[in-house]
């Protein structure tokens, strides 16, 4: 197999002599920094943390469910670590993972900016994740929260007397930090694009950030305020949820939805702009179709937005409103289906290599089609009424979630590695760990339809016994996937001091944020780039390597 | 074989054996379901066979020993024309036909049979017309739609069967209705699949499908006390609301007599129906259903009254239609002897039990 890394000669290569990493030495120089890289690097270390522990806690759940019989954990404690494993999962890792890590270090470098709009906001976000963090760890530390990761109610206000407002505050404060991401994002690229720079030469990844930075900036402060009552109502009673005060107990989750079905958004869009990048550089081709990939973001974006009431088609909301909501889901799948097929296309009369990150967008492409059409199964009204609140719903969203937003998350990990760090990753062993996890994630997963179909409730700590044999081939993949995710973790540490070096464009990719030096120093460039090409311009590439004068720094 | 103990081979065969699949199809409206899943499967082994042979074959011709040097393109609007077209007008089909199947699940037929069903934490209390009471288990007949008329004392529950492959919330404050009509006798899982704390997965109990001679036989050896509508009677009489609802033109309440049903114009302005909602709402939160041409008086009845004896009064004025027994037991209540030449003394066997108001099922103590 072929490899279009060029890596400098080893024998004599070095890191180069200034950059970002050793512009300032000691804990305050990071903790109190304004350079998005280094707040990058910040999040990629903390949601790693809390991906790791809520991955521990899934860890536990499949084992639990290894047996019919509720045998390893009380009833409660079984509880207490799908919802923790949820908040974790989504307000802590996935939310973040692509748009604070990568995002954060790749946009500005992309748009040819030295930072962000707002570099101590954007440190005030990071800031106030690790709160939220913190208060999310104290309620699972003092003894646990029970009310899933939907916080329903009246369950959550008046039935439970858990750590709720403890957690709820943590993603509370998680939200704000979520908020102010998309908005530096917003402005940054409104304002901060170098000369040449257009709206259409924006790589697809800025766009699709872009697009969920609008989601994150509208619709999180709308589960703030759901929080809130939940806590109001909670504490003081104010009887805006309870029905025997003449609340509504719907109005809590048509609340909790218009945030969360556009939280899915939040978190796929990010992922769906690092496939774009991933298959073009690996397929040595600009990407098919540019602007329908671009105005396919920002429909899902829009369309996100009126598809919550999905969620409740068995809820007793009225015939003809389902009927609304189901034909708009049917809508917001189009924009996908648009994605796929135009990356499939990327790689007709492509040059295609097949290094890691690419391994994992296959895996992406793959298992989202996956997750997209089961979701079409999920869309149409009358199936919703059987496949709802079963194992269905679990693997359609892990299909999409995991398979998809886990996927597309490593590979942009993978691939922008040896900008972020200078170093390479060991190819054959990542190779090796892209396979392990899609094999582990199939195994996982697919049973788990099956299980739905079968009638199997989710957040079921027991089980009937005629469910048992796809719940064993379940756990035994979650063990594969375990350590699918653990390489990674490895060998990327270990390549932070013994990786290759990788020099300044190992993928020989076109993004700005590859013709300036790896890692990159604190303002980025040296001069400010001038765009006078189109994104994905190979040509421009090829001709820039041939004229290129190396100056030594 | 031999060397492997038997104990964990007979282990093994029963696992593998017993293990399932597919989940049995035991009611009318299962095969239209099932229809519209392989359907779907059908859509999703297309889309995922043709992304599969694409993305794998161009990795093939297009690998970089083979194609050295990529073509570039820019798009093509047309092959963007078809590939937005063709899954809308797939998803389109999905739409309608899982419209039509959500029309069809949730609209119950006019002569189902209907059953009262109360969700609490952690179990399944199920009231019967007859007076027939089950935890954690509903006996059908085969081959009869049935109504299942639901309401959650606590937090949100959710009804599912799915070997009949219908589900529905069970929501507190609020009734929610279901059908369906077996066609298999067996007995079938029923699940409670909305997460209601502690033990959400002990709220689980049997569907047991019947014949019809089967179900008349079990529903006259399983009768304990009164009918609901009995109940209703009981609890109308102890609560004093024949005192106002006597059905009299000079009455402060409204008439109750063949009110179930019938379209009623509101103080407000607007026109309901009177269902079972209307009704268990009214009793609540009068002053938000008053009647027009009624003085908003009637005092809320939340917190006096439990969702089963709800259910009671509910069932009691479904199914009244006459104001003959109401005039009866307001007699008997204020104990004024007017009126009560020429009624036997057996046709008022309901004025008696109005005072045995204290002890009545189905009130807040």
């Amino acid at each position: 197999m072929s490899t279009i890394v060029k890596l400098p000669p080893q024998e004599g290569a070095t890191l180069p002599r200034r950059s970002y990493l050793n512009d300032g030495y000691g804990l305050k120089s990071w903790l109190l920094t304004g350079d998005h890289k280094r707040i990058a690097i910040l999040y990629l270390i903390s949601i790693t943390f809390f991906f790791f522990i809520g991955g521990a806690m899934a860890g536990l759940i499949r084992l639990e469910l290894l047996t019919p019989q509720p045998d390893l954990v009380a009833s409660d404690t079984y509880n207490k670590l799908f919802t923790m494993h949820g908040v974790i999962m989504i307000f802590l890792f996935l939310v973040p993972s692509v748009p604070a890590v990568i995002g954060n270090f790749v946009i500005p470098i992309m748009l040819g900016a030295k930072d962000l709009a707002f570099p101590k906001v954007n440190l005030l976000s990071w800031y106030l994740y690790v709160a939220g963090g913190i208060f999310t760890l104290s309620a699972m530390v003092l003894g646990g929260v029970d009310t899933g990761w939907t916080f329903t109610t009246p369950l959550s206000t008046h039935y439970l007397n858990t750590h709720v407002i403890t957690a709820a505050l943590g993603i509370f404060v998680a939200g704000f930090s979520s908020i102010f991401t998309g908005l530096n994002f917003i402005v940054t690229i409104h304002r901060m694009r170098a000369p040449g720079m257009t709206w259409f030469r924006l790589p697809l990844f800025v766009w699709s950030n872009y697009a969920a930075s609008i989601l994150m900036v509208l619709g999180t402060p709308v589960l703030a305020i759901a929080i809130v009552l939940v806590a109001l109502e909670r504490t003081i009673g104010i009887g805006v949820f309870d029905p025997a005060r003449g609340g509504d107990p719907l109005l809590f989750q048509h609340l909790f939805w218009f945030y969360s079905h556009p939280a899915v958004y939040i978190m796929i869009l990010p992922g769906m702009g690092v496939i774009s990048e991933v298959i073009s550089t690996f397929s040595r081709k600009r990407v098919f179709g540019y602007t329908a990939v671009a105005f396919s973001s920002v429909a899902i974006a829009v369309f996100g937005f009126f598809v919550w009431a999905h969620h409740m088609f068995i809820m007793g909301v009225s015939n003809y409103s389902a009927l609304v909501f189901s034909l708009l889901t049917m809508l917001v799948a189009v924009p996908s289906a648009i994605k796929i097929f135009n990356w499939t296309a990327t790689l007709y009369k492509g040059s295609i290599t097949f290094e890691t990150p690419m391994l994992y967008a296959f895996g992406f492409i793959g298992l989202f089609t996956i997750g997209g059409l089961t979701g079409v199964f999920l869309g149409s009204l009358g199936m919703d009424i059987h496949l709802t609140e079963t194992y269905f719903i679990v693997a359609h969203f892990h299909f999409v979630m995991v398979g998809g937003m886990l996927m597309a998350y490593l590979a942009g990990v993978h691939f922008w590695w040896p900008k972020m760090t200078g170093r390479m990753y060991p190819e054959s062993l990542s190779k090796l760990a892209a396979v392990v996890t899609f094999i582990g994630f199939n195994l996982t997963f697919f049973p788990q339809f099956v299980l739905g179909y079968l009638g199997m409730p989710r957040r079921y700590h027991a089980y009937p016994p005629e469910f048992q044999v796809l719940n064993v081939l379940s756990t035994a993949g979650a063990t594969v996937l375990g350590v699918g995710y653990l390489l990674p973790m490895i060998y990327m540490t270990w390549s932070l001091k013994y990786g290759a070096i990788a020099g300044n464009n190992p993928w020989q990719a076109t993004g700005l944020e590859w013709q300036t030096q790896s890692p990159p120093i604190t303002s980025n460039f040296v001069e400010t780039p001038i765009m006078d090409h189109e994104a994905y311009d190979y040509d421009w590439l090829a001709n820039k390597t041939t004229h290129e004068v190396t100056t030594v720094g | 074989m031999s060397h492997i103990s038997p104990v964990i081979w007979q282990f093994l065969e029963k696992w593998l054996t017993t293990f399932a699949i597919f989940p049995p199809q035991a009611s009318a409206i299962a095969p239209y379901t099932d229809a519209l899943y392989f359907f779907l499967i059908l859509i999703t082994l297309a889309g995922g066979v043709i992304v599969t042979l694409l993305v794998v074959g161009f990795s093939i011709l297009y690998r970089k020993d083979k194609n050295p040097v990529a073509t570039q393109i820019e798009g093509s609007t047309l092959l963007e024309a078809t590939w937005t077209i063709i899954p809308l007008a797939l998803f389109m089909v999905c739409f309608v036909w899982g419209a039509l199947l959500y029309f069809r699940i949730y609209n119950p037929p006019t002569n189902a049979m209907n059953i009262y069903v109360v969700g609490k934490q952690w179990m399944w209390k199920v009231e019967h017309p007859g007076g027939q009471h089950e935890i954690n288990a509903l006996h059908v007949p085969i081959g009869k739609p049935v109504q299942l008329t639901m309401i959650s004392q606590d937090v949100f529950h959710s009804f599912s069967i799915p070997a009949f492959r219908v589900k529905r919330e069970v929501i507190p404050g609020r009734y929610s209705t279901v059908w369906f009509e077996a066609t298999k006798v067996g007995t079938y899982h029923l699940f409670c699949t909305q997460y209601c704390g502690t033990s959400h997965s002990a709220m689980i109990g049997d569907i047991v499908v019947m014949t019809q001679a089967d179900y008349k036989a079990w529903l006259a050896t399983s009768v304990s006390g009164a009918s609901l509508a009995q109940n209703g009677e009981r609890l109308f009489a102890s609560l004093s609301c024949n005192a106002c609802h006597s059905g009299d033109a000079a009455a402060r309440g409204p008439n109750l007599a063949n009110l179930y049903g019938s379209r009623i114009q509101l103080a407000n302005g607007s026109l309901t129906t009177a269902d079972d909602a209307f009704l268990r709402e009214s009793i609540l939160n009068p002053s938000m259903h008053a009647v027009a041409g009624y003085a908003p008086i009637m005092p809320t009845y939340q917190g006096q009254i439990s969702e089963e004896g709800l259910i009671g009064v509910v069932e009691y004025i479904k199914n009244l239609n006459s104001n003959y027994r109401v005039q009866q037991t307001l007699n008997t209540t204020e104990l004024a002897p007017t009126q009560q030449t020429g009624v036997e003394p057996g046709a008022t066997s309901g004025t008696r039990s109005g005072t045995a108001a204290p002890s009545v099922p189905g009130m807040v103590k």
